[in-house]
């Protein structure tokens, strides 16, 4: 391979200028059929090798090969890095790889004047430009003028390079992308070998197809090098992190992993009962792979089976877990509502996307909050807690499974499309210093019967808790029944009785209250300490509101901000906080639903900023809206 | 060791036990004459014969009068949701192989809100014995027309008469690719029992259809089959590796005529060789699924009770274990540190 500097064949020199960046924003779209979320994949993986702080954005169709061509069939990947810590894959790209037209109209709109554009000309013939509508060659008229175009023919260079291996014209066109990577990675100096690595791995059992990607990427990289049309190359150095082992990882895996680590940590084998569902399947595949563990994974018949079997796991003492997305839950409520009146431990994860029914398969959004609170007959209180970023997945089902285990309930954990295929990097955590969850099991009678015989009563709770035991099946002398007709407080026989339902009624709920004595205090970011404006969020908005507030401040603006993770209970001292703002901003991936609860349990007005586009804010917009409302504030007393 | 193949990892019984022992404190609450109350003496009566431990048993119903009868076991029980008692026994079955798993369900619950959990139950063939009390009526809801129902029946729903063709829930098992199969009655205490024996027996789901009596809703549903002067003339009792014969005198039988269906055809007429034999274990489920197509839904004439198929296949949750057990055996058991770690890091020094 050709370095800088080194003598070529035809005997001359390429010296080329390199430019120093601190962050650059590169988007990959294509064809589905183009392999850009691969392409995205090996960027990512580069780069994060590199020690550039990084976060990605996946965006693709829900069809898996929408018509070739088409601007339904665009599927997409953008990559933000930089030599200093990021929140978000970045609004608008510096740099836009368009595969064919149909990624050049989809994509146009997202850059800025002036950025870099990389079109395969190849795919700019007159029945792709038809298929999207374009009546001229953008690539010949003056619609593209402001921008720094590369027109680069990926697919013809590729075949080729290709052309001494024995490949159908076909396979070696599907190489392009492989051309595309090379060429990108020599652009911004990315490591070249790992990608030779990863390639001699996945196509270990294929030798032709091997070595057309390999000699497709490698034909990138030289044609990076030498083309006199990139007349610089990038350096973008490490990004300042604390010491430590580091891996790059998106939320679903991240998510698995937590689940695995609550297992271990319970010592309560995983069981996993679920129904494939976008964007949740990632979890149920990465769990199957892990059987080591002792893992069991049921791919059930429905959603509800997935649920019912995971509750049945649990009763016999397992940590039973279901995973699925908004559809899903729709099914799965009457189970989760019998697991509130057995009062046993469940794990409920719901990858949220946009709704409703089958809404936006592949795109993100947070409008399953009040379905998660209230979607259930009966008074049906279920704790909620919500990771906010792809490798916060990890700690969040870790501290579901300590809540659901602790307190004996099921307890939903609300991820969404965003974090579930987003990545970053993660400083991989030390396993022992993980806390053990006591799973607490009765082994013995708790009361006595009128002749002062033990028995036992499955309802009565743990005076702190408010939990009830966990006797499973097989313990001696605990024997007893349980079902979703209301109970007895304390001996758990049915019962009808008015006073009493009412009371069982307040008991749950006030269980799932105490558990905010367990939830640490809710910390606000303000560093001049001085602000009058709040911005409160949660889940994966977090990066977009950590960088708008980042904006905000280099304006010389204060703004304060804070996340919850816990949405039920809340923490105990969030009333306090919200009481201690002018104004207090919610941004939310859906019209107003955490505002909805902040309103009507802390009676504040909460300004609301909404979108539902299936796509993560973009920081600036947020930034702009925040200092819309500090504006209009008016001055402090 | 329990004496029943399927119980082979359950631990077995320290002391005889009685069907007292199984007897929970909790007051019997069905309608009087129900025909939940001899099934229910009948299981408690059998439960003994297990050999295990009541703590080691766990009944789990849905919703519906039958699925009351966990409350009145003194084992472990869960009375669920409508329908999904297969679902949830699935999964219990599957993580705890220590215990003997009923379901208890009826034709409402089984066959029309839970029809899809039960036929994945048994084509998965968990380790579950489901006993589904069939009384052609919608008992809890008072009375509108089941699954089960003969089409016509009127009822408060139906009051021109139902609409709705009926399902035979031993015809669905067999097309489930259900491995255990059986039909009996609540009132013949014995032959109830020894059902109940042979699909405790098999490892796998076992389907056991119990024809019941509904006495408020649909009083007398299956008196053709109970009352000593027309059963003999309708009831094929089936016996394993026997002609199949039956009538009052023994008179009748089943045969296959040349077009490959099952006839009934009198003994005098075609000799006792011309009868097929009954094979529960034949591999083939052509034979059963004849036979569960013989009977009459209308009159109930030619309908047999016994085990229709008992055949042998891997229960699910025993392919679990086995497939764990071989990835620790070539991994050995999961290392937390080394997962989370994985194999693309880097180092910040």
């Amino acid at each position: 391979m050709p370095r800088i500097g080194q003598e070529l064949e035809e005997g001359f020199f390429v010296v080329k200028q390199v430019v120093r960046l601190s962050k650059v924003i590169i988007r990959f779209a294509g064809d589905s059929g183009d392999g850009m979320q691969m392409t995205g994949d090996r960027f990512t993986s580069e780069t994060a090798g590199l020690g550039n702080d990084l976060a990605t954005l996946p965006d693709f169709p829900a069809e898996i090969r929408a018509p070739q061509g088409t601007l339904a069939g665009v599927s997409a990947f953008q990559l933000h890095f930089a030599d200093h810590d990021i929140m978000t894959p970045g609004d608008s790209p510096d740099v836009l790889v368009a595969m064919n037209p149909a990624a050049l109209k989809a994509n146009l709109g997202d850059l800025p004047l002036g950025k870099e554009l990389i079109v395969n000309t190849d795919e700019f013939t007159k029945r792709n430009l038809d298929k999207v509508g374009y009546a001229t060659n953008p690539l010949d008229d003056d619609s593209l003028e402001g921008y720094h175009v590369h027109p680069v023919a990926l697919t013809s260079m590729t075949v080729a390079a290709l052309s001494d291996i024995d490949i159908s014209k076909k396979d070696a066109e599907r190489a392009k992308n492989m051309f595309a990577l090379g060429m990108l990675c020599w652009l911004y100096s990315r490591p070249y070998e790992s990608t030779i690595d990863f390639l001699n791995g996945k196509f270990a059992k294929r030798p032709q197809i091997l070595a057309a990607n390999i000699a497709a990427f490698e034909a990138g990289w030289s044609f990076g090098e030498t083309t006199e049309d990139f007349a610089v190359q990038y350096e973008i150095n490490p990004a300042q992190m604390p010491t430590g082992t580091y891996r790059n990882i998106t939320g679903n895996p991240a998510l698995a992993y937590g689940l695995i680590a609550a297992s271990v940590q319970s010592g309560r084998p995983l069981f996993l009962g679920a129904y494939p569902i976008t964007p949740a399947s990632d979890i149920l595949h990465e769990l199957s792979k892990h059987k080591e563990f002792g893992v069991i994974t049921m791919q059930a018949e429905d959603e509800i089976a997935g649920i019912g079997a995971a509750l049945g796991a649990s009763y016999g003492g397992a940590l039973g877990v279901t995973t699925t997305s908004g559809p899903g839950i729709a099914l799965k409520s009457e189970t989760i509502g019998l697991a509130v009146a057995l009062e046993l431990p469940l794990i409920i994860v719901d990858v949220q996307r946009g709704g409703p029914s089958t809404g936006l398969p592949t795109k993100t959004e947070q409008s399953d909050l009040l379905l998660a609170m209230f979607g259930r007959n009966g008074e049906s209180p279920v704790p909620v807690i919500a990771p906010k970023s792809p490798s916060d997945c990890f700690d969040a089902a870790l501290e579901a499974a300590r809540i659901a285990i602790t307190y004996r309930t099921p307890v939903f954990l609300l991820s969404d499309g965003y974090l579930a295929n987003g990545s970053e990097p993660w400083q991989v955590p030390d396993a022992t210093t993980f806390a053990t969850i006591d799973p607490d099991f009765a082994t013995a009678p708790n009361h006595l019967d009128a002749n002062g015989n033990p028995e036992f009563w499955p309802y009565l709770r743990d005076p702190v808790t408010g939990a009830r035991p966990w006797a499973i099946p097989g313990t001696k002398s605990l024997e007893h029944r349980i079902g979703g007709i209301e109970k007895a407080n304390g001996s758990g026989a049915i019962s009808y009785d008015p006073d009493n339902h009412d009371t069982m009624t307040r008991l749950r709920q006030s269980k799932i209250d105490g558990i905010a004595d367990t939830i640490p205090a809710l910390e606000v970011d303000d560093p001049t300490g001085d602000a009058r404006v709040l911005i409160l969020g949660w889940g994966s908005t977090f990066g977009p509101i950590g960088a708008a507030c980042r904006l905000v401040r280099s304006q010389g603006f204060t703004i304060a901000s804070t996340h919850i993770r816990h949405i039920n209970p809340f923490p105990s001292n969030l009333g306090a906080i919200l009481a201690s703002y002018d104004k207090v901003i919610v941004p939310e991936m859906n019209l107003g639903q955490l505002s909805m609860l902040l309103r009507a349990k802390y009676l504040v007005d909460i300004i609301g900023y909404n979108q539902v586009r299936g796509m993560p804010f973009k920081s600036e917009e947020l930034a702009d809206a925040i200092l819309e409302v500090i504006q209009t504030q008016g001055a402090p007393a | 060791m329990s004496t029943f193949p399927s119980l082979s990892l359950v631990p077995v019984a320290t002391s005889p036990q009685s069907a007292k022992d199984f007897k929970s404190d909790q007051e019997v609450r069905w309608c009087p004459g129900c025909g939940d109350y001899a099934i229910l003496a009948a299981v408690q009566g059998f439960l003994p014969e297990l050999g295990i431990e009541r703590e080691n048993i766990v009944f789990v119903s849905g919703i519906g009068c039958s699925s009351r009868f966990p409350y009145y076991l003194n084992t472990y029980g869960m009375h669920s949701i409508h329908g999904r008692a297969p679902a949830i026994a699935t999964g219990l079955a599957t993580t705890r192989p220590d215990l003997s798993v009923w379901v208890i369900t009826g034709d409402g619950d089984a066959l029309s809100i839970g029809g899809n959990h039960l036929i994945h139950a048994l084509r998965r063939n968990v380790n579950l014995k489901i006993l589904l009390f069939n009384n052609r009526i919608y008992g809890l809801t008072k009375g509108q027309y089941s699954p089960t129902s003969e089409q016509g029946k009127i009822t408060k729903s139906t009051p021109e008469g139902s609409l709705d063709h009926s399902f035979n829930p031993v015809s669905l098992a067999l097309g489930a690719e259900a491995t255990f199969v059986a039909r009996t009655i609540d009132s013949d205490r014995k032959h109830l029992q020894g059902v109940l024996a042979a699909a405790a027996a098999h490892e796998g789901t076992a389907l056991v259809e119990i024809y019941q009596n509904c006495n408020i809703f649909n009083d007398n549903a299956w008196e053709p089959l109970k009352d000593p002067d027309t059963r003999g003339d309708l009831l094929i009792r089936l016996e394993q590796g026997e002609p199949i014969r039956f009538g009052k005198e023994q008179e009748k039988g089943v045969m296959r005529t040349p077009d490959g269906h099952l006839h009934v055809v009198h003994v005098a007429e075609v000799g006792t060789d011309a009868l097929i034999r009954h094979d529960a274990h034949a591999t083939d489920p052509g034979l059963a699924f004849a036979l569960s197509r013989l009977s009459d839904v209308y009159s109930l004439e030619n309908t047999p009770i016994g085990v229709f198929r008992d055949v042998q296949r891997p229960s699910y949750d025993r392919l679990v274990r086995e497939q764990v057990a071989s990835i620790q055996a070539k991994r050995g058991t999961g290392d937390l540190q080394g997962l989370l770690r994985g194999h693309d890091t880097w180092n910040v020094n």
